[in-house]
């Protein structure tokens, strides 16, 4: 129960001044970071992964609704305004294939709000990244439509559908083009290794998608427009809405022994830029694992919490059954994080970092 | 550079507090204007940390201008004195300056107007004198800590002293944002305060002081850097603006990199540290033998009409000194809030009929805008608290913890190192009134200690009257034992003296 005097309008304790900073205003910073990568991802793949995206925010927010009416909650109006189940949606629409059908927003947004987040108690509550929640689930029950990957505009064979055959994509009612089709770097590389063709070969065949730098690539809405993400990101730690800790982290714990691994066997291990341009590296990187939720508020904690995602990324898309492996590992430091918090608070000024007081300094 | 320091840095955990809007200009450039003493003052008996002054004058008593009303009772207290001529009306109730609007004792002046000083007893060569005369000097004049911690200076010096520190410290920090009276200070008094350093220095026994002011305050620096010119023991360092650099820990780890111990005081560290306006009242207490009666209040906020620093006899109403500098604007048409002190941790008032005291640096009326009246939303675990907290201290979870009652489990996220500076309730998105947490938290934390202390007492008390009457009934019964063995042997004694009698009497 919370006591009386923490509640209600007539507080009278200090500070009697604010910075200005709202939660609306945060949600709306990360989201205007994200708006070149989406806008460049619209580009490269058309009216159907705007379809995706501007669904798969509907649905967040109207399960948020939803979810807020049932619980009887006081101000409805003034949670939504805050922007948080919008960038929940926004952020799992950039993990979504560009063309998936109707209904897997839809269920996207179900999982991320309702089993993600408002069963936890809503904002603030929920143990794991709701939009990895999300993801994990759909990619674990519909393995396929979550792995159909087209070729994005500039390398299609194909001219871009207009808006009329988009819908028809979108609901389900047309197929998607086989000459459209294409597998993600991670995927195909895992395929080839699987069918025992090591990466020198399949990689140098011709055929092989390319992790190329600049996003003109095959993936999903944010895995194409890594410079654009990482532009957003290092945007976000420049206005210090997220700190450096986790990103430098999730990139070191992935990066490092990727590198030291393509040193050891090139023809088995890919190599560090590819891993950090591929998937949801710079996108998990610096949106998702940086979630202030689910993450540690510790700087100790959060470099173990992002090198811990980044190192099990690796792992998974290493040996893992999945080419892709960030949204596991998201989910797996998510439930670390209140330890890390626990084990590793920052030193308090005149106590060791066990807590007892400093001995008394010598005569300086 | 030790292995804990570079850990800190790396971790960014070595940039601590906040940097707000200092809101300082234009009330710190105006002249100080001195404020005449107004119709009625109230001297609260406690002004100052410790036991209250206990009041020496009688009701309808003529006094004059710093002549001795309440003495100092007791190892921890100081002494109030006149601040103008006049006549005692009645020792009363008056509002204290805090956010409960709880009544103090105070003793009411009626000013004669003439404002006529007693005569005052200075001193040519302080530094002539010994520390344990400073002291009484220092302990007479009532002087206490100006910065707003109002312990008294004399027992801070002799503690010092006793303790053998090396170095004084001198905050001259103001981080406080608004509040410009130790600039105004620094900038028109610096050669007596420099002075008070050089005494204070000379008084604990210390080698060498530092004055630390934020470099937001240039022309502060500059006359004091003039004033400190050719005293190779005191050194003016200007060190970076950030609240709270003005919090002793903080002051001490900027200026010598020594972090006193949690659990320890600066003289531990072997400094002492003391407020500017301190160091002149010393000065003026010694030099001049002036006791304390008067302060330098800055008036600040967006209601007031003419931001500065007034010179306030101690005792006038906050009201008083409104309407004697400008009043409010359109008469108070948008105050939101009333402040005494400064924005980050000063008091939030009812109502201006509250007296200027020994502490208060500052008067303040804000409007919606600066204080921010948001309601409070869901804590979105951001982290903005920790990053800002100056202590290394987990706001959010400590608060967390607090919601649900559970105080064990804030402690131990140390609750009791947090200075209630209120960093994290400054920055904090969700406008979670952190630092309501924290206060009400540790005093329940209090409130649960005296009932415990209260109920050992009961306890003890029981288990004495247990013994003693257990101990009563033992002695009633072994000297009703000790009465029937007597009247036992007397019987004894009777019976054969009988026989004997009867055995002696010849057939």
């Amino acid at each position: 129960m919370m006591p009386s005097s923490l509640s209600g309008s007539q507080l009278v304790a200090s500070p009697h001044a604010h910075a200005g900073k709202t939660v609306t205003g945060t949600m709306l910073r990360v989201e205007l970071a994200l708006v070149p990568a989406t806008l460049f991802s619209f580009w490269l793949y058309g009216w159907p992964s705007f379809l995706v995206w501007a669904l798969t925010l509907a649905s967040c927010a109207g399960f948020e609704a939803l979810c807020l009416r049932l619980k009887g909650h006081p101000q409805p109006a003034r949670v939504l305004k805050d922007h948080s189940a919008l960038l929940t949606g926004w952020l799992l629409a950039l993990t979504l294939p560009p063309w998936a059908p109707w209904w897997v927003p839809v269920l996207g947004g179900f999982i991320a709000i309702v089993i993600g987040k408002q069963v936890f108690g809503g904002l603030g509550q929920n143990v794991f990244n709701p939009a990895m929640v999300a993801r994990v689930a759909l990619l674990v029950s519909f393995p396929l439509p979550l792995t159909t990957w087209v070729l994005p505009g500039a390398q299609a064979s194909l001219p871009a559908p207009g808006l009329a055959d988009s819908l028809m994509i979108f609901l389900g009612a047309m197929p998607i083009p086989d000459a459209m089709a294409s597998a993600s770097p991670l995927g195909f590389a895992k395929t080839e290794l699987s069918r025992g063709v090591d990466l020198l070969h399949s990689l140098s065949s011709g055929h092989a998608p390319l992790a190329a730098w600049h996003g003109v690539r095959v993936g999903s809405l944010g895995e194409s427009a890594a410079p654009l993400l990482l532009a957003g990101g290092l945007y976000l730690i420049a206005v210090r809405i997220i700190s450096w800790h986790i990103p430098l982290a999730v990139l070191a714990g992935l990066a490092i022994p990727a590198a030291i691994g393509h040193a050891a066997n090139p023809a088995h291990y890919l190599d560090a830029a590819t891993h950090l341009l591929s998937g949801a590296a710079i996108l998990g990187a610096f949106f998702i694992a940086t979630d202030y939720v689910t993450s540690p508020t510790t700087p100790l904690g959060k470099l173990l919490f992002g090198l811990g995602i980044g190192f099990l990324t690796w792992i998974i898309r290493t040996w893992g059954g999945y080419p892709e492996g960030m949204a596991f590992a998201v989910l797996f430091m998510n439930a670390l994080a209140p330890m890390l918090d626990r084990a590793f608070k920052p030193r308090i000024l005149g106590r060791q970092r066990n807590g007892k007081p400093l001995d008394a300094p010598k005569e300086a | 550079m030790n292995l804990r320091t570079l850990l800190d840095k790396l971790l960014g955990s070595a940039d601590w507090g906040i940097h707000p809007d200092d809101h300082k200009r234009p009330g710190a450039d105006a002249p100080v204007r001195v404020m005449p003493a107004p119709s009625r003052l109230y001297l609260p008996l406690s002004q100052h940390s410790g036991a209250p002054a206990r009041p020496i004058v009688l009701v309808g008593q003529k006094v004059k201008k710093g002549e001795c009303l309440a003495e100092a009772q007791g190892m921890v207290s100081a002494p109030v004195h006149a601040p103008t001529s006049g006549t005692v009306l009645a020792v009363a109730d008056v509002t204290a300056p805090h956010p409960s609007g709880l009544a103090m004792p105070a003793i009411m002046l009626e000013p004669d107007g003439l404002d006529e000083w007693i005569e005052l007893k200075g001193c040519d060569d302080p530094f002539a004198l010994s520390p344990a005369e400073i002291n009484k000097k220092v302990a007479a004049a009532g002087v206490v800590g100006m910065g707003g911690g109002t312990f008294p200076s004399a027992v801070k010096l002799t503690g010092a002293n006793r303790a053998g520190i090396h170095t004084v410290i001198i905050n001259g920090g103001e981080c406080e944002p608004y509040l410009s009276c130790d600039d105004v200070l620094m900038r028109t008094q610096a050669a007596g305060i420099v002075a008070g350093v050089r005494l204070i220095v000379h008084a604990s026994g210390a080698k060498r002081a530092l004055i630390g002011i934020e470099d937001n305050k240039p022309e502060a620096i500059a006359a004091m850097q003039a004033a400190a010119a050719g005293y190779d023991t005191v050194r003016v360092c200007p060190v970076p603006a950030r609240f709270p650099m003005g919090f002793d820990k903080q002051m001490v780890k900027t200026l010598t990199g020594i972090e006193v111990p949690a659990d320890g005081r600066s003289f531990d560290a072997g400094v002492l540290v003391n407020n500017v306006g301190t160091a002149l009242a010393v000065w003026q207490a010694v030099a001049e033998g002036r006791p304390l009666v008067s302060r330098l209040v800055t008036l600040g906020g967006a209601c007031v009409n003419a931001p500065g620093n007034i010179d306030v006899p101690l005792g006038a109403l906050a009201e008083d000194v409104l309407a004697f500098a400008g009043g409010l604007k359109g008469d108070g048409l948008g105050l939101a809030r009333r402040v005494i002190g400064g924005p980050m941790m000063g008091a939030q008032v009812q109502h201006w009929r509250v007296p200027v005291m020994k502490g208060v640096s500052g008067i303040l009326a804000l409007d919606a805008k600066e204080a921010r009246l948001e309601d409070a939303s869901d804590c979105i675990r951001c982290g903005s608290c920790v990053e800002a907290c100056p202590m290394g201290l987990l706001p959010s979870d400590m608060a967390a913890n607090i919601r649900k009652e559970a105080l064990g489990e804030a402690v131990e996220l140390g609750l009791k190192d947090c200075i209630a500076c209120g960093c994290c309730a400054y920055v904090c998105p969700s406008s979670i009134p952190l630092v309501q947490h924290f206060t009400y938290a540790k005093n329940e934390l209090a409130a649960r200690d005296r009932a415990t202390l209260r109920m050992e007492a009961t306890k003890k008390l029981a288990q004495a009257r247990e013994a003693r009457l257990a101990r009563e009934a033992q002695e009633k019964a072994e000297a009703a034992a000790r009465r029937k063995a007597e009247r036992a042997a007397a019987a004894a004694k009777t019976a054969a003296a009988a026989e004997a009698s009867k055995q002696g009497e010849p057939t």
